[in-house]
């Protein structure tokens, strides 16, 4: 089967404090992967240093055959990424952010579409900051979807999620997997 | 290209939801050009002098804009995103450090813009002004001037650490170019020592070419100035994507 995500070594050190040591990952597409940590165990280091957003120690990573840091638009065309704090410009409203964030890839999935699946269709032209912990976090998780994404990187997932939200994010994200053959999700939380 | 619009369009949206952008682009210039005309109105600019004073001080009164959009405005608004970490969202997609400086470029050619027609249009209302040399021409100089000054704060924006060392560049750009560049205090009053001095500024040359195009006055080298200014803008724009920084380290 083929390896969507393979890590070897990787390590990152801040100081003398070492975050991460020889960290050596692989995950098959179809799979969902799973590092599981306690707090500052290095869990969004090891997702930064996958993704290229942190310059890592020591250490190879190849995400669908690219290389984060060399190869980044082309592997950031593949993948969606949802990032344990997600920013957002001040006044921007759900419809807005979906829309910028879609144009930003060649193939995107529907956004509307997305969003009444993760009940976010009502706040469509709300603004980002009036939505509540729970659909701001779904939010993100559509927007790390709107590109279509082979390979899905999830920080944090469930924060600010309460017990049937966690579910219902589990199940729809279950049955996209389902339908789509070439989905791949890795989760990080 | 589709990118480019979309993420243009929102930007700015959300600069109008703002309504600094509003009152600094289209209530200041209005304001200003008011009170200007009530003290000067179409008074000569000295003894024998065929312009006004505010025509000879119409290129200054445009570069209050590029001044305070080129280096606060643009800087300021870059070095905010990284910090909120809007850019780290954009970090993980495919768009580019290019396309993103080139939207907020974009966002504050265009405040620039509305500012010098709104300036345009109630100078020739309260002040009766005309230009009296090349329009095309001074809207070629206008523009040099703007994207020159613009690419230096897009500069600052785009390596600044954090939003406090933007402001810090920013200020230091800012202030000495308000101050010296013709803006608030009329060059031609300034000693010969201190205009020799400020002369190097490039923005304070471009208001100079744009104030002797604006009255028709010959130019000597322009070109020269023009080749300055657009070197200028190239090396600030590469380095502004060489260094770029997608978060506060």
């Amino acid at each position: 089967m083929e390896e969507t995500i393979k890590v070897e070594r990787l390590t990152k050190k801040y100081g003398k404090l070492i975050a991460l040591n020889e960290l050596s990952l692989s995950v098959k597409r179809g799979r969902i992967f799973g590092l599981l940590g306690s707090n500052g165990a290095g869990k969004t280091t090891a997702i930064e240093c996958m993704l290229g957003t942190r310059q890592a120690d020591g250490g190879t990573v190849s995400i669908l055959g690219c290389n984060p840091r060399k190869d980044r638009h082309r592997l950031f065309e593949k993948i969606g990424v949802q990032l344990q704090e997600c920013a957002y410009q001040p006044e921007i409203r759900v419809f807005e952010l979906c829309e910028e964030t879609a144009s930003l890839y060649k193939a995107p999935d529907d956004w509307q579409n997305l969003c009444s699946r993760f009940k976010l269709d009502k706040k469509i032209k709300h603004a980002v900051k009036s939505l509540s912990v729970g659909e701001r976090q779904r939010l993100f998780i559509v927007l790390a979807l709107i590109s279509n994404p082979q390979v899905v990187f999830l920080d944090e997932l469930t924060t600010g999620l309460d017990v049937k939200a966690r579910r219902d994010v589990w199940k729809i994200l279950s049955e996209l997997k389902e339908n789509n053959n070439f989905f791949d999700f890795s989760f990080y939380g | 290209m589709r990118s480019f619009g979309i993420l243009l369009k929102y930007e700015l949206k959300l600069t109008f939801r703002n309504m600094n952008m509003i009152i600094s682009a289209v209530l200041m210039p209005l304001v200003v050009m008011l009170f200007l005309g009530l003290i000067y109105g179409t008074k000569p600019a000295g003894k024998g002098l065929e312009y006004t004073f505010i025509e000879q001080s119409f290129g200054a009164l445009c570069a209050i804009s590029i001044c305070a959009g080129g280096l606060m405005g643009l800087p300021l608004a870059v070095s905010e995103y990284r910090e909120r970490g809007v850019l780290k969202r954009f970090w993980v997609t495919p768009v580019s450090p290019v396309k993103l400086l080139a939207v907020e470029f974009t966002v504050y050619m265009l405040y620039c813009l509305a500012f010098l027609l709104t300036l345009a249009a109630a100078a020739s209302v309260f002040c009766k002004i005309r230009v009296r040399g090349s329009l095309p021409a001074f809207m070629g100089s206008w523009l040099f001037t703007m994207v020159s000054t613009l690419s230096i704060g897009m500069m600052a924006g785009g390596v600044a650490n954090n939003t406090k060392s933007a402001g810090l560049i920013a200020c230091f750009l800012y202030f000495p170019m308000l101050i010296f560049s013709g803006t608030t205090i009329p060059f031609e009053i300034m000693p010969e020592g201190i205009q020799r001095i400020v002369s190097m500024f490039p923005m304070v040359q471009g208001i100079q070419l744009m104030k002797k195009v604006f009255l028709g006055i010959p130019v000597d080298k322009g070109w020269i100035l023009v080749c300055t200014m657009a070197v200028v803008t190239g090396i600030c724009a590469g380095i502004s994507v060489r260094f770029f920084k997608w978060e506060v380290r």
